[in-house]
């Protein structure tokens, strides 16, 4: 290979529940979809692994409970995995597996190489802060302590995600859909991290503000080189952004691939039925 | 050594909800050296498309091989390629043109073109004159190069595809029936900037419709029907087999 993966993520697994005799051997479980139906287990994830490479979009397609949102959560240390690991390439974390670190080293990667951006801006804002409070709140966790500084930080980031500035000192609360997404993203871009999380971001905006968001995630994407994974079940979603694609179904990966392949000559039947969808 | 080299290739389409597999091409096997212009000639359905789509990588090629020349990576099979390799060589190396035009939405005509440019890292200066050269040559009218490519008629949306592949000066590039929607004039000015790539070094691999237009360009035919490769005498009339 003629580069370096950012971040490695090999054979992780999540289960809900404890497993029983029938299930607890991946390679002679009965599952129906990724439910036991003998104790009730649920496998969330089941092998996941990837590369993501510097610069690059890679985008993750599936159906609603496929897997791919726990995923991402798992990834951003919302859940604890059942097992697996993940590398970053960084020095000061070289051949650690991240999901084995201690809390407070989670705490140090969230609030510094990584962003996350969730489908419901509930969860990745203070709705009852004003907006720069929130991305303050962001820069605080990853050691700022200025506050003019910030408080200029938080300007320039919200009004490259146009916010307006008379705007700026407001709640989410009162804010629109796409605008709270907008938010969102400002806070998960302030601390300048290398990987960003953006799960179904779009979903449920309509189709102009959904534009807007796009548009705005290419642009930071081309202007800072972040990478980036995106969530989403709208393969026209993944079309316009990402490079690679991944599609999962019932908690595994089926097929990979440029995402022009997979939307021109998908191999799965999954995967063919999906883009057969697409209008 | 050959640019280009198809050794057996062979792609199958496997299509789930009829529970059939069907042979798209069967031992494909020519090769081009570097700077040569070959054509692909053959019926609606013969697999034309399918072998340009496939060194692309939009296909995922089934057998055989695809053995490329590339700069940065030496001799590399696109066939096997990872798909990272295959992105690097599609920015700096490998272009491809269709009539259809898939783009950003809400990207303007310049904006694309631009893009194209400042993914290969040009600066972000001389990425704006030379997009704005590259739509002039293709007469792209100026009123349109800040609108959005939409409702753009066939021959625009094919000038800008054509602009957007060739402002990157590929190594390879494949041409998929790029004069399928042009009149008279617009093909003179592919024919033109056809002529350009070749004359600046660029190999490239075309399908056409259009025989007379096509004969007087390439440097050989590959025949799908015969799946032969015939070269063009030097002289330019006739062929040799």
């Amino acid at each position: 290979m003629f580069e370096e993966a950012l971040l490695h993520v090999c054979n992780l697994n999540k289960q809900f529940g404890s497993g029983c005799s029938q299930c607890s051997n991946p390679s002679s479980r009965m599952l129906e979809k990724n439910y036991c139906p003998a104790c009730g287990t649920v496998y969330a994830c089941q092998d996941i692994s990837f590369d993501l490479f510097p610069g690059e979009i890679l985008g993750i397609v599936g159906e609603s409970g496929s897997g791919k949102s726990t995923m991402m959560q798992c990834m951003y240390f919302d859940e604890e995995v059942t097992s697996g690991e993940a590398f970053i390439n960084d020095t000061t974390l070289e051949g650690e597996n991240v999901f084995a670190l201690s809390s407070q080293k989670k705490r140090y990667i969230r609030n510094n190489k990584y962003g996350m951006v969730y489908q419901n801006p509930v969860h990745g804002l203070k709705m009852n802060f004003s907006s720069v409070g929130n991305i303050a709140e962001k820069l605080i966790a990853a050691g700022n302590r200025h506050v003019a500084d910030m408080e200029q930080t938080s300007r320039e980031l919200l009004e490259s995600v146009h916010i307006p500035l008379f705007r700026m000192k407001e709640e989410p609360q009162y804010f629109s859909g796409g605008m709270q997404q907008r938010v969102q993203i400002a806070k998960a871009l302030s601390n300048n991290p290398p990987v960003l999380f953006l799960d179904e971001v779009t979903t449920g905006l309509d189709l102009s503000v959904q534009a807007n968001v796009l548009d705005l995630i290419k642009n930071i994407q081309r202007e800072s080189g972040i990478s980036m994974i995106v969530v989403s079940h709208d393969l026209a979603v993944i079309r316009m952004l990402a490079d690679r694609t991944i599609v999962m179904l019932n908690g595994s990966i089926i097929e990979e691939g440029l995402t022009d392949q997979i939307l021109e000559d998908p191999q799965h039947a999954y995967t063919q039925q999906l883009v057969y969808s697409l209008l | 050594m050959a640019l280009l080299k198809m050794s057996d290739f062979g792609k199958r389409f496997t299509i789930h909800y009829l529970g059939k597999t069907m042979p798209a091409v069967e031992d494909i096997n020519f090769s081009l050296e570097a700077g040569e212009f070959i054509g692909i000639v053959g019926r609606s359905g013969s697999g034309k498309s399918t072998i340009l789509k496939s060194i692309y990588r939009t296909y995922l090629p089934d057998t055989g091989s695809i053995l490329y020349d590339s700069e940065r990576f030496g001799l590399i099979d696109l066939a096997q390629a990872a798909e990272r390799e295959v992105l690097y060589l599609r920015k700096y190396e490998i272009g491809y043109v269709s009539q259809f035009l898939n783009v950003m939405p809400r990207t303007t005509t310049r904006e694309l073109v631009e893009k194209a440019l400042l993914e290969m890292d040009e600066p972000h200066e001389t990425a704006c004159l030379k997009a704005e050269k590259a739509l002039e040559h293709f007469e792209l009218d100026p009123k349109l190069w800040d609108a959005y490519p939409n409702t753009f008629s066939g021959g625009e949306k094919l000038r800008l595809n054509i602009a957007m592949a060739t402002v990157k000066k590929p190594r390879l590039l494949l041409l998929d029936e790029p004069t399928a929607s042009l009149d008279q004039h617009s093909k003179e000015k592919v024919r033109e900037v056809i002529q350009a790539l070749k004359a600046s070094g660029t190999t490239l691999v075309g399908i056409f419709h259009d025989i007379e237009f096509m004969e007087e360009l390439c440097d050989s035919v590959f025949y799908m029907q015969t799946q032969e490769l015939a070269k063009k005498a030097q002289a330019g009339v006739g062929y040799e087999s």
